[in-house]
């Protein structure tokens, strides 16, 4: 594999869409889009898997509502039971209409929480970490498209400039 | 290409916008210098907020004996503003979360300062609880955690302890909300910063976002999902709030249309704080083309349907009130007892502010109007601090002995408190509304093409818009042509706007100019021209020799104002 990637600018979503598309068409392999707002039906056009978050959330959430069964149950049932305003306390049972609050507080905060240190961590997006858009303009109005080259630098130029774009130039992969 | 929405739908995005428009409308703000209004109200929310700083450090030192409660009413003001601002706080994650659900596009000019708001004044609220103590280094107990008196726990059978559990997975969530909405919006700040601090800080708070496909592609799904979670959270906390109250067994309190009945009365304060704020900061912040009439309206709808839940949860409560033909009913808040007593003041002033004068808005001139909105949501925010002062102290004011019947009247540290946490909600929204980009502006991009209202003009008469005329591709290998005869004119251009020593100087990013690309910068380089300073100073004069110099792009540099732009980045 070579290490160069050709990147090319575009001013206008739905001009990049249709390149995305073109580029793909011609058996040319996307490295990377880079937009500064989300385009719709970019990830399909780009051919990306889609992704799973959401099934993420739903098991952190499953986890959280155990998590706050199992603590419940510890702590009003078996390690210190009272009888509190006469809400019974002998079994989980009787005493779970008063734990409904606590169990939903927690298989959100364990879905939302999680689900998000996922996100994050998936997406290498953390404090301290370096922004890696090779222009600063795709954080604006521009949009960029990385494509790896293999010696037919010329061939890929041409075809990306007949899809709109504004600017192309060769650099090294990071 | 799929941008299509009923040229019925009214614009959301007005005045003409590009996405590059948004991006220096959003970031002006914060580039910009303060004005003198911000530094007064500045000021003034600052000293507000030490007042109140001080008046709570004498109520830690001292004890709560130093506020107004007595015997009988045992809860008053602390938990009167502890309501009013979780309510306050409902506001945001309602318009993020179920506007969201609901594929209202509307949401995204206000989003950001409403969640802004919520979380703002949930610290507010927070701060309520913890004081009301008494002793807050004691507040540990409130935690499920192994603790000095040994294996005793916590009562999760207390709705005073499901509070603590729904307003910090409230809080943290909304938070966390917010921020991931943020990053984007961050990043282009970041990337547009010409001060080496600010690209510093701005860098770390945007956690390195790149804006890659596939990031957008999570960014969104988890932005779903939050609100799908968001969603129940925000009406689960108000009516556990509620159940402070409903769960008791006091007079008045003791009521089962308690939970949804608070949750609208927040939905109703929080969108009406946020109209009060909004109003300001659209004017302020030059944000008009972004808050429009329709949202506007659109909130004053929400508040109409939300303040009509209330008021016919008035109406039943008087009527249930009436009909138990309990003597002990007769004098909750919402009895013919409270109208009449020594409490008729707050009576009233609740039901004018929340019954009477919301109705107003239901002519449409006087929802769509700035002034009466600003007006109207003002005497709505009154109304709901009335509301949970009469919930609180008129119920508790007169008990089942009618010996110990009393008022409350407040200390100089109730008032020093509720002022303060008033301060330090304007100090945080005002460093808020200088510091982050205060509308999504990835996200109302995202819409420019469906609801701005040039491209839905273009639409309807079946054009394009057109922002900036499509140059030729360059490619920047190629050597910028240099022409003949060039000297000349070039020690004529940089003689009317200064030379640059590259020796001595450092060189501006001039990439940052929109219209200069790499091709451009070299070419501009080759000149002379190296900095903002040089830029900044040309004229039509200067453009034109520029062109005949460069040969390229002729007028764009004119089109695109580089001077003015060049003063902004310099500055």
């Amino acid at each position: 594999m070579s290490t160069k990637v050709i990147q090319a600018l575009y001013d206008d979503d739905d001009v990049l869409l249709k390149a995305v598309k073109e580029v793909r068409a011609a058996h040319h392999h996307i490295e990377e889009v880079y937009t500064p707002f989300p385009v719709h039906g970019l990830d399909k056009a780009m051919g990306l898997a889609g992704t799973r978050m959401a099934i993420t959330a739903f098991l952190y959430g499953i986890t959280g509502l155990s998590f706050a069964v199992w603590f419940l149950n510890y702590i009003m049932i078996s390690d210190w039971p009272q009888n509190i305003g006469g809400k019974p306390s002998f079994t989980f049972y009787h005493n779970m209409p008063a734990f409904i609050p606590v169990m939903f507080e927690m298989t959100v905060f364990f879905a939302a929480h999680l689900m998000v240190i996922t996100f994050y961590m998936r997406s290498k997006i953390w404090p301290f970490r370096k922004a890696e858009n090779p222009d600063p303009r795709t954080t604006d109005d521009k949009f960029l498209m990385e494509v790896a080259v293999d010696g037919n630098e010329n061939e890929l130029s041409d075809l990306l400039k007949r899809t709109g774009a504004i600017e192309i130039k060769v650099n090294e992969k990071h | 290409m799929g941008h299509y929405e009923a040229p019925i739908r009214e614009p959301i995005i007005v005045g003409d916008k590009s996405y590059h428009d948004i991006t220096q409308d959003v970031a002006a703000p914060i580039e910009g210098k303060a004005n003198k209004q911000w530094k007064i109200a500045f000021t003034i929310s600052l000293l507000a907020m030490l007042w109140g700083f001080g008046a709570i450090a004498y109520t830690i030192g001292t004890g709560i004996g130093v506020w107004g409660l007595n015997n009988r009413i045992n809860w008053a003001w602390d938990i009167t503003n502890f309501v009013w601002w979780v309510g306050i706080g409902h506001a945001g994650t309602l318009i993020s979360a179920v506007l969201l659900l609901f594929r209202q596009k509307w949401r995204m000019g206000i989003n950001r300062s409403a969640e802004a708001m919520t979380i703002f004044a949930v610290v507010q609220a927070g701060m309520f609880p913890l004081i009301h103590m008494g002793r807050i280094w004691d507040g540990f107990y409130t935690l499920p955690i192994p603790n000095p008196l040994g294996s005793l726990w916590v009562n999760f059978n207390s709705p005073l302890l499901w509070d603590v559990f729904a307003i910090s997975t409230y809080l943290s969530v909304s938070l966390v909300f917010w921020w991931t909405g943020l990053l984007p919006d961050f990043a282009m700040i970041r990337d547009r910063a010409t001060k080496p601090f600010q690209k510093k800080i701005y860098s770390l708070v945007s956690f390195g976002w790149s804006g890659r496909a596939k990031d957008w592609q999570r960014f969104e799904e988890v932005s779903l999902v939050l609100a799908g979670l968001a969603t129940p959270l925000v009406l689960s906390v108000h009516t556990i709030v509620s159940f402070d109250f409903a769960t008791s067994v006091i007079p008045g309190w003791h009521s089962t249309v308690y939970p949804p009945y608070f949750v609208a009365g927040a939905v109703f304060s929080g969108f009406a704080m946020v109209q009060t704020l909004l109003l300001i900061m659209r004017k302020v912040s030059n944000l008009e083309a972004y808050i429009t009439r329709v949202h506007i309206e659109n909130m004053n709808k929400v508040i109409l349907v939300t303040g009509g839940i209330v008021t016919v949860a008035y109406l039943s409560e008087f009527f249930v009130g009436w009909y138990t033909g309990s003597s002990y009913e007769d004098f909750t808040y919402l009895s013919w007892g409270a109208a009449t007593g020594p409490y008729w003041w707050a009576f009233w002033a609740l039901i004018t502010c929340n019954a009477i004068i919301p109705q107003f808005l239901w002519v449409k001139k006087i929802r769509t109007n700035y002034v009466w909105t600003f007006i109207i949501s003002i005497f709505i925010n009154i109304g709901m601090w009335f509301e949970r002062f009469d919930i609180i102290v008129i119920n508790l004011s007169r008990g089942h002995l009618p010996s110990s019947w009393t008022m409350f009247s407040p200390t100089f540290v109730d008032i020093g408190i509720f002022i303060g946490t008033l301060g330090f909600f304007f100090v945080l929204f005002l460093l808020y509304a200088r510091t982050f980009p205060v509308i999504a502006q990835a996200e109302v991009k995202s819409i420019l093409k469906a609801s701005g209202d040039n491209y839905k003009r273009a639409r309807d008469n079946g054009e394009e818009v057109h922002h900036e005329s499509h140059a030729e591709p360059v490619h920047v290998e190629e050597a910028p042509k240099a022409e003949e005869n060039h000297e000349v004119k070039t020690s004529s251009l940089l003689g009317s706007i200064g030379t640059f020593d590259i020796n001595t100087q450092t060189p501006d990013d001039l990439k940052r100019i929109s219209g200069v690309g790499p091709v451009m910068e070299k070419t501009l380089n080759q000149i002379g021209i190296y900095s903002f300073e040089q830029v900044s100073k040309m004229t039509k004069k200067e453009y034109d020799l520029l062109d005949s110099i460069t040969g390229s792009f002729p007028g764009r540099a004119e089109r695109d104002d580089w001077a003015g732009q060049a003063k902004k980045l310099k500055s």
